[in-house]
């Protein structure tokens, strides 16, 4: 019977069914870092249990981490209190920490596609609702709360249902100035932030086949924005290619074997789905949020929507409270708003190609006055790849800073915080009430390109008339 | 080790209104700061039941003396969205609640809930403006949540209750934290792990 990658991923991965008809899940690739991880090793020295499978639990660093200050220790206390007790644990039951001094720290979701330790069809696990960006290479990534972190690490599986798998297929070639980030801002507007709810997210069409890794990484990175906590794409050459010849990935007579392997994990032709939505991918623009969750988001020519054209009464309500929040005018545009701050960076666009793009654009360009502008790559090995290129002092002679690795201005667990109610352009993934660390804060999310344009002119802009985009 | 069976929960409730409210809303960033979940209940709801130019209190239902100790939380549809951070069920249940009702819960939220031995359970919207109304006329109206009957009863009515099949027969017969059966089945887990190449050492 033809069968979806989810439900082979599934099958390879089910040890048993346990009493209450969930199944006791293998979880072949667990990731951990310093903020979910603490508490879980606390449950395992309190059980008195030991690590099942230590080689396959990989550590690393960068929700706390700051991004201006390297030398140890840290200024917030508890921020230190963290990383020593996260050497500790991975010191005390064997498990490989990349430690800044290694070199290969940063964002857990940049890591391990980078390190080639996320393979297709494997099972993954990490304490962070972003895990959901491993799929992009054809495995089921789950992300886990700290109960599940201590299951993981003591037996290597967990409890878990099925989920329903949902094709989402986006067709044809994205308009100029249009990124994979505009596209799931679109599918998440379209599904709204609930819709995927239950569902494994299956991410197909032409349009998928055409981009790159980190672009199908930005996708499925933000799946859970729209409620799926799963979000995969079909393992296919593009993916073989990024794998090829990084340091966990098979080498020699293993490599071919695990590419007969991982294509064989792919999606039949003729699977059956429990839905599918199509899309155009010309219908899609380059799009903004204007509220306080990812679903309410606009494309750069719309107005911000008014409480008078809502399709509901909690839709209503919705507008009216994001509004209120956000400071926003209902019924005008987004495009000429304000910004205090531009952040590029974040699991879900901190890649070596969301650094070029940008410095493709903003050289010879210069932030506007006023605005604070920060590029902080998503890993220490991507900020070395732009140190190499020269993005780094593009963007620095641009007007940005240019920092160290972690998830800095995405989330308020490092000194990389708004203050008061500043606006952020930013190319993060949450734009909740006070993510970005005032409890007043306001988020815009867009792609990195959009996030330049507004750094430049100092205001909510269309990166395609900002920039002459013409094509991508 | 042997877990409670919890088959229903009573207690007073207190009513959170409002869709989408994110794991960041119920518990900031900033308080995660910890290598422990102790002390966590002090900031549930932090950034909304304080204002943040005073530091008083606001209007938060949290902070409304009528409802001091009330121990099932009402609240709206995809109540616990965003990130995977068991700090937010846990500051839920340090701070004393023992129940969540609402229309619907987000994926992870729900499942961490579950393995705390905290019931999500589904009602519909009515439904909850029915208990709402009935604690709102009454703060000291006892509710009882019955995952046997699926209904939770109050001020001598019932309302109908919906709760995934896996979560309410972990938490009425008493399995609702895997561990002990996860640690059963290590070596089934061994087995299949050795048919995957890529779990070799």
């Amino acid at each position: 019977m033809a069968k979806s990658l989810f439900q082979k991923v599934w099958d390879a991965h089910s040890v048993r069914k346990l009493a209450n008809g969930q199944t006791q899940l293998l979880i072949g690739t667990h990731l951990i870092h310093e903020v979910t991880s603490p508490q879980a090793f606390g449950m395992l020295r309190d059980l008195g249990l030991k690590v099942a499978f230590p080689h396959r639990t990989f550590a690393t660093v960068d929700h706390i981490v700051p991004t201006d200050q390297f030398v140890e220790p840290y200024a917030d206390p508890l921020a230190q209190a963290m990383m020593d007790e996260l050497r500790k644990n991975c010191a005390d039951y064997g498990v490989t920490f990349f430690d800044r001094a290694s070199g290969k720290q940063g964002i857990v979701h940049i890591v391990g596609p980078e390190q080639g330790i996320t393979q297709p069809g494997t099972t993954i696990a990490c304490g962070d609702s972003h895990t959901s960006t491993h799929g992009a290479f054809g495995a089921i990534a789950f992300g886990i709360g700290t109960s599940q972190v201590r299951d993981v690490l003591a037996t290597q599986t967990m409890a878990l249902g099925a989920l329903k798998v949902r094709r989402i297929e986006v067709n044809g070639k994205l308009r100029a100035g249009v990124y994979a980030k505009d596209v799931i801002l679109h599918i998440i507007r379209l599904t709204g932030v609930n819709g995927g709810t239950g569902f494994a997210y299956e991410y197909a069409g032409s349009t998928f086949d055409a981009f790159t890794m980190e672009e199908r990484m930005t996708v499925c990175n933000m799946s859970i924005e729209g409620g799926a906590r799963v979000g995969y794409v079909n393992p296919d050459e593009t993916t073989f290619a990024y794998l090829n010849g990084r340091p966990y990935s098979p080498k020699g007579a293993e490599w071919d074997a695990a590419v007969a392997r991982w294509k064989s994990y792919a999606s039949d032709p003729g699977a059956t789905y429990d839905d599918v939505i199509k899309i155009d991918a010309a219908d899609i623009a380059p799009s903004v949020t204007w509220g306080i969750n990812p679903g309410q988001g606009i494309s750069i020519t719309e107005n911000i929507p008014s409480p008078e054209t809502a399709t509901s009464a909690d839709d209503k309500a919705g507008i009216i409270e994001a509004l209120e929040y956000m400071k926003l005018p209902a019924g005008k545009p987004i495009k000429g708003t304000k910004i205090n701050v531009a952040f590029l960076g974040s699991c879900t666009n901190g890649r070596l190609s969301d650094f070029q793009e940008v410095a493709k654009y903003i050289k010879g360009r210069k932030v506007a006055p006023g605005v604070k502008a920060i590029a902080v790559p998503g890993s220490q090995i991507v900020g070395l790849q732009c140190e190499k290129l020269g993005l780094d002092k593009i963007l620095v002679e641009a007007g940005f800073e240019w920092r160290a690795a972690g998830c800095s201005m995405c989330l308020a667990m490092n000194p990389d915080k708004l203050i008061g109610d500043q606006l952020c352009a930013s190319s993060s993934n949450r734009n909740f009430k006070g993510r970005q660390g005032s409890t007043t804060g306001r988020t815009i999310l867009m792609s990195p390109v959009m996030v330049a344009a507004a750094a430049v002119t100092g205001e909510v802009s269309d990166a395609r008339e900002v920039f002459h985009v013409t094509n991508n | 080790m042997a877990l409670a069976k919890i088959t229903s929960v009573t207690g007073r409730a207190v009513n959170v209104p409002g869709n989408d409210i994110d794991t960041d809303r119920i518990i900031p960033a900033r308080f995660m700061k910890c290598v422990t979940f102790d002390g966590l209940g002090e900031f549930l709801f932090f950034d909304v039941r304080k204002d943040t130019t005073t530091g008083e209190n606001t209007n938060h239902p949290l902070n409304d003396p009528r409802f001091k100790g009330a121990t099932i939380l009402l609240s709206g549809a995809n109540f616990g969205c965003g990130s995977s951070r068991e700090h937010a069920p846990q500051a839920i249940a340090k701070y004393g609640f023992k129940a969540i009702i609402a229309e619907n819960f987000a994926e992870i939220f729900f499942g961490n809930s579950t393995t705390l031995g905290m019931p999500c359970v589904t009602a519909a919207r009515e439904d909850i403006a029915k208990i709402a109304a009935a604690i709102e006329a009454n703060p000291q109206t006892e509710v009882t949540i019955d995952l046997e009957k699926l209904e939770v009863r109050f001020a001598g009515q019932s309302v109908k209750i919906a709760q995934r099949e896996s979560a309410r027969d972990a938490l009425v017969n008493g399995r609702w934290d895997a561990i002990g059966e996860l640690i059963d089945g290590l070596p089934d887990v061994k087995q299949t792990a050795a048919k995957l190449p890529y779990m070799a050492a």
